[in-house]
């Protein structure tokens, strides 16, 4: 118990000491940015890692979540004169409804069938969102106001990479948290056996929805983020390739590893930056470095790389 | 007093009736075994009783409640328990996490405190793993109780699922098979188990394929052939009973039985 409790606080004190450590390296803005991006897309992998790692229900249309969070902020302050941070919480709420009356009937489903339900999920957001061009600017995207909080601009690579850091603090916090506590167990209980946990009295429909909702927050504050970041918005941020992105930055990392997350996005979003060197055999090597680390790694790279080091502390 | 009692269950899969006109009851303390050849329906009948199949004829009663139908959570939430023949126990989650999960009902589980994580949540967690440790050491795996419980040997299995229903403090303990594939000394420990069990007021019901340990515990038997009840009573009665002998040994064996 001291131990868990101990291994959390590490976590995010090794967290907390590598986002305010990587400053001090970094040569340009540009790598505030590229960090920025993998606060962001981690903070996003997270949540979904909760609904997947967690309670074991895949959904392959997450980006949909993103999306909404991204066009509140955007739509809202240049459509309808909310205020940037009142968009942003009314996005995580719209996302959250979303979730609550999509999920209720689709997480019936199971395995493909529930994939492909997600799929369409997000297919028809993607597609809302590139066609009612008059709210969204339709495939072309739209600029994003910038966030002010209190008479004060939120703006700049370097303000950004300390909020989206704050952010991934946060959110690496809640999902840590949830570890030991009835719902995180039940989540976890469901994933191993339905059965089992229906009969010793976990509503699974209930928790499987908990689990959906919680991931979908995740997914729109994440996007808010980004949009605010980027102060430009455009429908890939909804689309099924982003979608796509997240589940590997999950399964890369590690399913049901809250550090796995973070290391995941590490690895999708500044390998391609790395490969660059390589022209036009970028998007090869990507892949098939995917491929090696998904056979040699297959449990995800966090979990495998920690099961290492455990054999061979014990050996 | 009868704390659950199934009348006049029947269910069929495609054509066949593999439940057909089933009823038992079962009062607080009392150890009813349910036994009979392989298919007669044991574990159907037990899939109904605990909500997993809804039965397309019959009633179930929890303590004068009609929970006929009702959802297996709903069924957890009046006091009904089970274990499964297969193993159904969370295989990437530890032992005592395992017994955890039994507890759930027992808990507060309101989804912000957990997110934000209040001292309430904290020692309530603190709670519920002490009542599980007690739980193992009951079941005798206190020592393996942060080991995931996918790698424990088949035995020690058996003991956490009965251990995971325990946790719930259930009114009635259905176990599927819980001696199936344990050697004589786990047999034995099983049993202590089931007996001091129903000395604490549990009703149990028993499926069970060992014939000794049946003999031994059972307060009253059933007996089902085909899905159909063929004979209960006391164990003397229905080890007595002719019919039994030859759903069990077939006619000729059952005379052999007979002449012995």
């Amino acid at each position: 118990m001291r131990a868990l409790l101990n291994q959390r606080l590490l976590t995010l004190a090794v967290l907390a000491v590598i986002i305010s450590l990587l400053p001090f390296v970094f040569p340009s803005s540009y790598y505030f940015r590229v960090a920025s991006l993998v606060w962001v897309s981690a903070l996003a992998a997270i949540g979904l890692n909760i609904l997947m790692g967690q309670a074991g229900q895949v959904s392959l249309g997450h980006a949909a979540f993103f999306g909404i969070g991204a066009y509140a902020v955007a739509i809202g302050p240049t459509h309808l004169g909310i205020p940037p941070w009142a968009a942003l919480l009314i996005g995580a709420i719209l996302s959250s409804v979303l979730a609550y009356l999509v999920g209720r009937p689709i997480l019936r489903l199971k395995g493909h069938y529930l994939a492909i339900a997600t799929l369409g999920l997000g297919v028809l957001v993607a597609l809302v969102i590139s066609t009612e061009s008059r709210w969204t600017g339709g495939p072309d995207g739209m600029p994003v106001e910038r966030l002010t909080l209190f008479g004060w601009r939120v703006s700049g690579s370097y303000t950004w990479y300390w909020v989206t850091g704050a952010l991934l603090l946060v959110g690496t916090w809640i999902a840590l948290n949830l570890d030991e506590t009835p719902t995180g167990r039940a989540f976890r209980a469901l994933h191993d056996s339905e059965v089992a946990a229906q009969v010793v009295g976990v509503d699974v429909a209930r928790f499987k929805l908990q689990a959906f909702v919680i991931a979908a927050v995740y997914a729109s504050l994440a996007g808010s983020a980004l949009a605010f970041m980027n102060g430009f918005i455009n429908p890939d941020q909804a689309g099924f390739i982003h979608s796509v992105e997240l589940v590997t930055i999950v399964v890369l990392g590690g399913l049901g590893s809250v550090v796995g997350s973070i290391v995941g996005a590490a690895v999708l979003v500044t390998l391609p930056q790395a490969l660059t060197v390589f022209h036009e055999y970028e998007h090869l090597l990507l892949g098939l470095i995917i491929i090696v680390s998904m056979i040699f790694m297959r449990n995800g790279i966090v979990p495998s790389l920690s099961g290492l080091f455990l054999r061979r502390a014990r050996s | 007093m009868t704390i659950l009692k199934a009348t006049d269950i029947g269910i069929s899969f495609g054509g066949v009736k593999a439940v057909d006109g089933v009823g038992f009851s079962v009062s607080p303390g009392q150890i009813l075994s349910i036994i009979g050849p392989n298919g007669a329906g044991k574990t159907t009948l037990f899939n109904i009783v605990s909500g997993i199949y809804v039965a397309s004829r019959g009633t179930i009663h929890i303590a004068d409640e009609d929970v006929t139908g009702l959802a297996p959570h709903r069924l957890a939430a009046r006091g009904l328990s089970r274990t499964f023949q297969n193993l159904q126990i969370f295989q990437r989650m530890t032992a005592c996490e395992n017994v955890m999960v039994g507890r759930h009902l027992r808990e507060k589980c309101s989804l912000l405190p957990a997110l934000f994580r209040t001292p309430s949540v904290t020692r309530q967690n603190r709670e519920t793993r002490a009542a599980a440790l007690d739980l193992l050491a009951y079941v005798g795996l206190k020592d393996v109780a942060d080991v995931p419980a996918g790698s424990l040997p088949y035995g020690a299995c058996k003991r956490l699922e009965i251990a995971r229903a325990l946790a719930a403090e259930p009114r009635v303990l259905l176990l599927d098979e819980p001696a199936a594939g344990c050697n004589a000394v786990e047999t034995e420990e099983i049993d202590h188990l089931i007996r001091q069990v129903a000395d604490r007021g549990v009703a149990v019901v028993l499926v069970e394929h060992d014939m000794k340990l049946v003999m031994k515990i059972s307060d009253r038997i059933l007996v089902l052939e085909r899905g159909r009840p063929l004979a209960e009573g006391t164990p003397r009665e229905v080890r007595d009973d002719p019919r039994v002998l030859e759903a069990y040994l077939g006619r000729h064996g059952a005379q052999e039985a007979a002449r012995a």
